[in-house]
């Protein structure tokens, strides 16, 4: 059994207890604890089950590789799952559940599955469940979502905060173990800006554990030296518990920085998103030892030797009284040794190498230590924990020699070097068959924005695994870094520790390396996706050579954990089953983040009130006061109507219409785009972008204008006002200023560079109104101080002025068909100046109305609107408007596009009135229907609602579609289907509903 | 005549740093060939200003005392108080006569917020938000910034250490003081800029 040893653990604080819940159980551990560390003290060997046999799982490893175990952690709005207690600080009243089990951890049903296995092979769902298809949906897919699948997704808003955090620096270092400090170190005396930053709450990495000295002290105290004296360098900054997610294009770096985990109670955001620009990267990322492949090697009880290592020194912990190593390299041996040393029984080391290990193998052996060289783990024996092991031959099938109990098994089948951020951007990696490794390639780094190498692996991350190397190189990396970002390396040299000389690896993919297909089938490769040795052969065998077929078919290395253990051993087994080797097979695509980051750091910021920007008018308040319902145009917000107690939207939109028609009616369209557009080629400019003239206009005068893409298709359209001899004002719809704006500085920018004009969008500037309907004179005259009389300011002119004491401009312009005005006033009297309308209006009923009303009115006058009778794919011609294509222009955006043959096929779609005959209201988008069908069965059709509307106005509903050859079909009656399956009837009429001769608009 | 009304209408916070609205503030954009003659001419005669160099604002000193910031090789944004707007925008027009130029009062389509404190967490708090090197040595009185704040286009300067100044377009003004005020959480700081 595991359990709290009575001394050691030298990263806790022995005099602080905690207490913690696991599966409800009230559990105590150390200050200083990680929760799997706390979990095996408390003799916690299970601690979840696997994703597709629900197999007992326990941990497997000490920090970020864990596969498998995972927990949800916290609860309700601070619930997350699929968190590993490998890198869970421990803290008081820390709540953790485990997962994928039914009923309990101890007893679940779905491990039944484990004696399905043989029918849940390699591609399984891709086999079994293709027929009957329906079975699919109703029978397979549920079972699966049933019994496959990890943590739960938590059903509460999360309670926490995020950030983001921008830094810039010149070289960042990426892993705080020695190489990573050394790098550091050497990058920050040169001067260079250094931001030094480790995934877990400690500096040192590994070697603390592993031991070793460094210029004579042991190198836990060079460890305490370094971090002070970077901490007295006002050029580099030091962070713990941030890890470097993902490596980007161009040294843009993602860093994540968990601030609250280990606190979650503390103020604060939780978790910070560091977006680094950086010149170099140095990814002194360590290693992760490798699992071994034998029989049984996921049950609770077998772990990485390093991990065992790990938990005795670090957290005082022993995984059991008698540790069984199998090692194919010297590394190993330290675990044995360090058990020992602690009074722990090590039965025996299985060293699958035939000639054996060097000097480590002499301590162990000195030490007491049954060594056997060239055995290996036949299986491993035991449920929900080791019992024991049988022992066989390397080189043989699996014949037991020998049983040994025991309580826990140490495994080690080398080092990979964590190449994941030497990956990210691009960069290669060689196999090393000395090491057994795939690690960085030096030669084909990944570039930066000036193709030269913008990251530089050190230490273990690189292959240098000794102590005395991995500083050397590390040393290295942090001088060509601080070089290679415009800065002399300091003087002075690498710290010195002696190297240890130790015996070559062997590559063991598979122990025995004869295993029957039994054994096999029972050695896993990847813990949390359940995938085993006899699967990837399988996938080999039926023809799925290529590592990325491979993966995907097997799901390989497509768990939570990326793979982090499974990936070369996967490979390995995959280069041996298609005989080929480890090189040619290569390994799969590393990509960010190197371990999941949660959903908030990515959102940062972006949440409740700061979720998106939202756009206020200077009458936003004013709108939110009267009640206001809001309809989003873009980030604005506009009101669609203002509904007064009790009544509906249909009424309110109604009344406002109504009212509008007959007295007095007040729209806010300060959300209408205004660019200014002036200079000596203006007017050229304009004529180019407009399908009409527009330099032709006189100063004073307002025009309707349309506005194309290069294919012809309608864009934009509005009023073009001439504000003087070479400046122009372009209105335009709500969503198109920015868009329009940008559209211009394009074809200025791109094209047209030489012609002298500048573009300002000063839609903000201004607050603007419609005062529309018979009384809109009148108020206006009652403000005073400008003359706004029929003779003075005809329709479709422009005035500039002073009204009732505040700047205006005051357009002669009308979208409902009423006597209209648009009044724009600088932005900071708006609302004041809105006031003064509705104190003015008063004595006429005045009424604000929203976009509905709007949209009503518009359609009863056959006005088009942007997004309603287009949609991308219309142009002009479509719609009627050949009246506002000039057709003296030589030239204008869009206008050799609606010459293509498709867009002057007399077939395409015309828009029309349309009138139901019963005055119901047509369904928006609905179809107008043609006789037969088409080759798919679908009902042919032969038109469409572009907009739709009850008209208040002439009690009946009113529409506009576009049909075909629709102009000359006045009169003809045709269908539109419903979704209900009928069809309403509809005539085809002119699109103008009201005043059709403009009477009332030109008073 | 109403009195101008800022959008956020002398809106403050107190955390990390200090938050407060400018309140209106003369604002004008100025394109045109900033290395012409004309060009310093006119600028000189409305306000009394030189051309800023590139990312630059000038001079740094003040808030609305009339300075001149760098918005891109053509463009200038023209800082100065509410009041002067329609009286330098005429001066400018009429120096600037005969040129190709353009002059447009923007100061209704701003907001401007100033963020004081520790200078260190001025620089925290907009690192927060902005894509920008906030270091010391890269950015300090006098550097002008156009750049994007979270999800919105914004521009700030820093007049002098422990101070900068934030410009925004109206529409947006309480996302960004939002933004802000969120930024400047006095649980998070950053500790980064010493």
């Amino acid at each position: 059994m595991s359990t709290r040893l009575a001394t050691g653990g030298r990263l806790l604080n022995r005099g602080r207890q905690v207490t913690f819940r696991f599966n409800g159980k009230y559990l105590k551990g150390l200050e200083g604890d990680t929760l799997a560390s706390a979990l095996l003290a408390n003799d916690q060997m299970l601690m979840g089950r696997s994703f597709k046999y629900h197999r007992p799982r326990g941990v497997v490893a000490s920090g970020a590789e864990e596969p498998n175990a995972l927990v949800g952690l916290g609860t309700g709005a601070r619930f997350e799952p699929n968190q590993r207690v490998t890198t869970t600080e421990l803290f008081d009243g820390l709540q953790a559940e485990s997962q994928n089990h039914w009923p309990s951890l101890d007893y679940d049903i779905g491990a039944v599955n484990t004696y399905l296995s043989r029918f849940l092979p390699a591609g399984f769902y891709y086999k079994m469940f293709l027929f009957p298809r329906a079975f699919w949906k109703h029978v397979y897919e549920p079972f699966i979502r049933m019994s496959a699948g990890l943590g739960k997704a938590p059903t509460k808003a999360d309670a926490d905060r995020y950030e983001h955090f921008n830094a810039t620096v010149d070289v960042l270092v990426i892993g705080g173990g020695v190489a990573g400090l050394q790098a550091a170190l050497a990058a920050g005396r040169s001067g260079a800006r250094v931001l030094l930053m480790e995934q877990t709450a400690h500096w040192g990495g590994r070697a603390p554990v592993d031991g070793g000295t460094v210029d004579g002290q042991p190198v836990e105290a060079w460890i305490a030296t370094a971090v002070s004296e970077l901490e007295t360098m006002d050029n580099v900054t030091l962070r713990l518990r941030c890890m470097g997610a993902g490596v980007y294009d161009h040294g843009y770096v993602l860093g994540y920085e968990r601030l609250r985990d280990h606190a979650p109670e503390a103020d604060g955001p939780r978790h910070r998103l560091w977006k680094i620009r950086t010149k170099q990267i140095v990814t002194a990322t360590g290693a992760i030892e490798r699992p071994l492949s034998f029989a049984g090697n996921d049950i609770p009880g077998v772990m990485l030797a390093s991990a065992v290592r790990d938990y005795a020194v670090n957290w005082g912990v022993s995984i059991g009284d008698r540790v069984v190593i199998a090692t194919n390299n010297d590394d190993a041996y330290r675990t044995a040794i360090t058990l020992k040393g602690l009074g722990l029984t090590v039965p025996v080391i299985l060293d699958a190498r035939a000639s054996g290990g060097g000097a480590l193998a002499d301590q162990a052996r000195a030490l007491g230590i049954r060594v056997e060289n060239g055995k290996a783990i036949a299986k491993v024996k035991g449920g929900k924990r080791v019992t024991g092991v049988a022992i066989c031959s390397q080189a043989g099938e699996g014949g037991v020699l020998d049983v040994v109990a025991c309580d826990a098994v140490a495994m080690s089948g080398g080092w990979s070097p964590v190449v994941h951020l030497w990956s990210h951007c691009g960069g290669k990696l060689v196999w090393d068959a000395d090491q057994a490794m795939f690690r960085p390639d030096p030669e084909k780094a990944p570039t930066g924005a000036d193709g030269r190498p913008m990251v530089i692996a050190a230490g273990a991350a690189n292959g240098a695994l000794d102590l005395a190397l991995a500083l050397a190189d590390g040393d290295l990396a942090g001088r060509a870094a601080a070089q290679a970002s415009g800065h002399k390396p300091a003087a002075g040299k690498a710290p010195g520790a002696e190297q240890q000389i130790e015996a070559p690896i062997a590559p063991v993919w598979m122990m025995p390396q004869g295993a029957s297909y039994a054994l096999r089938s029972k050695a896993w490769l990847d813990f949390q996706n359940d995938v085993k040795v006899s699967d990837v052969q399988l996938a080999a065998q039926e023809g799925f050579t290529s590592v990325e077929h491979a993966k995907r078919y097997t799901t390989l290395g497509m768990a939570t954990d990326q793979g982090k253990l499974s990936n070369i051993n996967g490979l390995a087994t995959l280069a041996k089953s298609l005989n080929t080797d480890i090189p040619s097979v290569g390994t799969t695509t590393f990509r960010p983040p190197y371990t999941p980051i949660s959903m908030g750091a990515i959102a940062g910021e972006a949440r409740g009130d700061i979720f998106q920007p939202l756009r206020r008018t200077p009458l936003h308040d004013w709108h939110e006061a009267q009640g206001a319902y809001w309809e989003p145009v873009g980030h604005w917000r506009r009101p669609y109507c203002y509904p007064r107690d009790g009544e509906s939207h249909f009424d309110a939109v109604s009344r406002e219409v109504k009212q509008t028609r007959a007295s007095l009616g007040l729209l806010d369209a300060s959300t209408l785009g205004k660019l200014v557009v002036k200079g000596p080629d203006a007017g050229r400019f304009l004529d180019m972008l407009y399908t009409n003239m527009m330099s032709t206009l006189p100063v004073g005068k307002c025009r309707y204008g349309l506005m194309c893409s290069e294919n012809g298709f309608l864009m934009d359209d509005g009023v073009v006002a001439r504000m003087s001899e070479d400046t122009w004002l372009c209105h335009t719809t709500t969503g198109g200023a920015d868009r329009i704006h940008a559209h211009m500085e394009e074809w200025l920018q791109t094209e047209w560079w030489d012609w002298k004009v500048y573009v300002a969008n000063v839609t903000e500037a201004w607050a603007q109104f419609a005062v529309v309907g018979p009384n809109a004179r009148r108020v206006l005259e009652k403000l005073g101080g400008m003359d706004v009389s029929k003779e003075t300011l005809p329709f479709m002119q422009w005035a500039e002025g002073t009204l009732g004491d505040v700047p205006a401009r005051v357009f002669r312009i009308s979208f409902s068909g009423e006597l209209s005005y648009e009044i724009a006033v600088p932005a900071s009297h708006g609302r004041a100046f809105w006031e003064r309308l509705m104190q003015e209006g008063a004595e006429f009923g005045v009424m604000p109305y929203g976009t509905e009303a709007l949209h009503v009115m518009r359609a009863e006058k056959g006005f088009i609107m942007i997004g309603d009778e287009t949609d991308g794919t219309i142009i002009p011609q479509d719609l009627g408007l050949g009246w506002a294509i000039s057709k003296k222009k030589e030239d204008y955006i869009g206008k050799r596009g609606q010459e293509r043959s498709h867009m002057v096929n007399p077939n395409r779609w015309q828009l029309v009135g349309l009138e139901t005959l019963d005055g119901s209201t047509l369904p928006d988008g609905a179809y107008a229907l043609a006789e037969g069908t088409n080759a798919n069965g679908q009902r042919n059709t032969q038109g469409r609602v572009t907009s739709t509307y009850h008209s208040p106005t002439l009690e009946r509903g009113i529409a506009m579609g576009l049909v075909l050859n629709g102009p000359a079909r006045m009169g003809e009656v045709i269908a539109f289907g419903k979704t209900d399956g009928t069809e309403v009837k509809a005539r085809i009429v002119d699109q103008v509903f009201y005043d059709k001769d403009g009477v009332k608009q030109n008073v | 005549m109403s009195e101008p009304v800022s959008a956020l209408n002398g809106a403050s916070f107190e955390g990390l740093v200090t938050l407060q609205d400018r309140g209106p503030t003369g604002m004008i954009t100025l394109r045109g060939d900033l290395a012409a003659p004309a060009m310093a001419k006119a600028l000189d005669k409305a306000l009394g200003l030189t051309v800023p160099g590139i990312r630059r604002v000038q001079p740094a000193k003040g808030v609305s005392k009339g300075q001149a910031a760098w918005m891109s090789p053509d463009e200038l944004l023209l800082i100065l108080p509410y009041g002067q707007v329609t009286t330098v925008c005429t001066s400018l027009s009429a120096a600037l006569e005969g040129t190709h130029h353009l002059v447009a009062d923007v100061s209704d389509a701003r907001a401007l917020i100033t963020v004081s404190g520790q200078d260190a967490h001025v620089r925290e708090v907009l690192a927060k938000l902005a894509p920008v090197d906030l270091h010391p040595a890269q950015f300090g009185p006098g550097d002008f910034r156009r750049t994007r704040l979270a999800q919105v286009a914004g521009a700030f300067w820093m007049p002098e250490a422990g101070q900068i100044n934030v410009i925004c377009f109206r529409s947006v003004a309480q996302y960004v003081f939002d933004l802000l005020s969120a930024a400047a959480d006095p649980a998070a700081p950053v500790d980064y800029f010493g």
